[in-house]
């Protein structure tokens, strides 16, 4: 069984590799995902999940994210919206784990946003 | 709700808002029933609101009049033989207890609990949370003070660690689960 023993250890482990921050605060990407009743219910759990994972594997240090309540558009859930320095919101909606992994890819490594996933007029 | 353990994440989402700083989450399960209990010291609701909580058209927010957290945990519960309960007070802090017999066909699986956790650390270091999960007298018990202590005070909502967090709650669950031995 794993226990807290065994994550200080692996924690240690990681700490030696870590290696110092040099990204100012303000360049941080700040990732809100709509976790309220209809959120979560629509799968925003998994999408926030996925979010942290790929995100940990990529070692983006730049990249902050943080849950909120309900967006107001429950129908479109799970929403997930992105602000990056000296651009637009950008709001992503319906979204699953896969597509949690693409915008991490796309968008935040690569700079360009997933227009398929983004919110619409219609 | 495809999960109990998505039940339980928004339910937990209210002892956030509540500004509670201590949360304890419970899961019990002796035989066919399940009990969960979260408790916190957050600000409690008044008698005439916990009165009608459970109300569908009772909500907090104010964007619009439905708030379907507790309603839809009631309903988990119930659809299966179970009740729930809820006691408040104003200031002291709010206990959910839902029970679910787990043999009934329209028993939701438990689902990840250490996804649960995991997601509610995020943001909310400042709250010490007790999980526990129990099953015929073996527990498991994860405390965010200790793991704080341990790790020297540092943060807990790194990717890093809260992978692992919801790796070793998983999997102590399912060990217990399939019959295995306490730590």
């Amino acid at each position: 069984m794993k226990s807290i023993a065994d994550i200080k250890a692996i924690r240690d482990k990681m700490q030696a590799e870590i290696i110092a921050r040099d990204i100012k605060d303000n360049d941080d990407i700040r990732v809100v995902v709509g976790m309220a009743t209809c959120g979560i219910a629509a799968g925003a759990r998994e999408v926030f999940a996925s979010l942290m994972d790929e995100v940990s594997k990529r070692n983006l240090k730049n990249v902050k994210i943080s849950r909120a309540g309900c967006l107001g558009m429950c129908k479109l859930e799970p929403i997930v919206e992105v602000y990056a320095p000296g651009k637009p919101k950008c709001t992503y909606v319906k979204l699953d784990a896969d597509k949690a992994k693409n915008i991490v890819v796309n968008h935040f490594v690569n700079g360009n946003e997933v227009a398929e996933y983004m919110i619409t007029n219609e | 709700m495809r999960e109990l353990a998505l039940n339980i994440l928004d339910i937990t989402e209210n002892s956030v808002k509540a500004k509670a700083t201590l949360i304890e989450i419970t899961v019990k399960e002796e035989g066919n029933l399940m009990t969960v209990t979260i408790k916190d010291n957050g600000c409690g609701m008044s008698e005439s609101f916990a009165q009608k909580v459970l109300d569908p058209f009772t909500t907090t927010r104010t964007t619009r009049k439905v708030g379907l957290g507790l309603p839809f945990y009631k309903m988990a519960s119930e659809q299966t033989g179970g009740t729930l309960t809820l006691k408040t007070k104003e200031g002291v802090g709010t206990e959910v207890t839902a029970t679910f017999y787990t043999d009934h066909i329209d028993c939701m699986p438990l689902g990840s609990m250490g996804g649960t956790v995991s997601t509610l650390l995020v943001g909310n270091t400042h709250i010490r949370y007790i999980f526990t999960y129990e099953k015929e007298g073996v527990s498991f018990v994860f405390d965010t003070a200790e793991l704080q202590e341990a790790l020297g005070g540092e943060s807990l909502d790194t990717p890093e660690i809260l992978s692992l967090i919801e790796d070793m709650i998983d999997e102590n669950i399912n060990e217990i689960k399939n019959g295995g031995v306490t730590k």
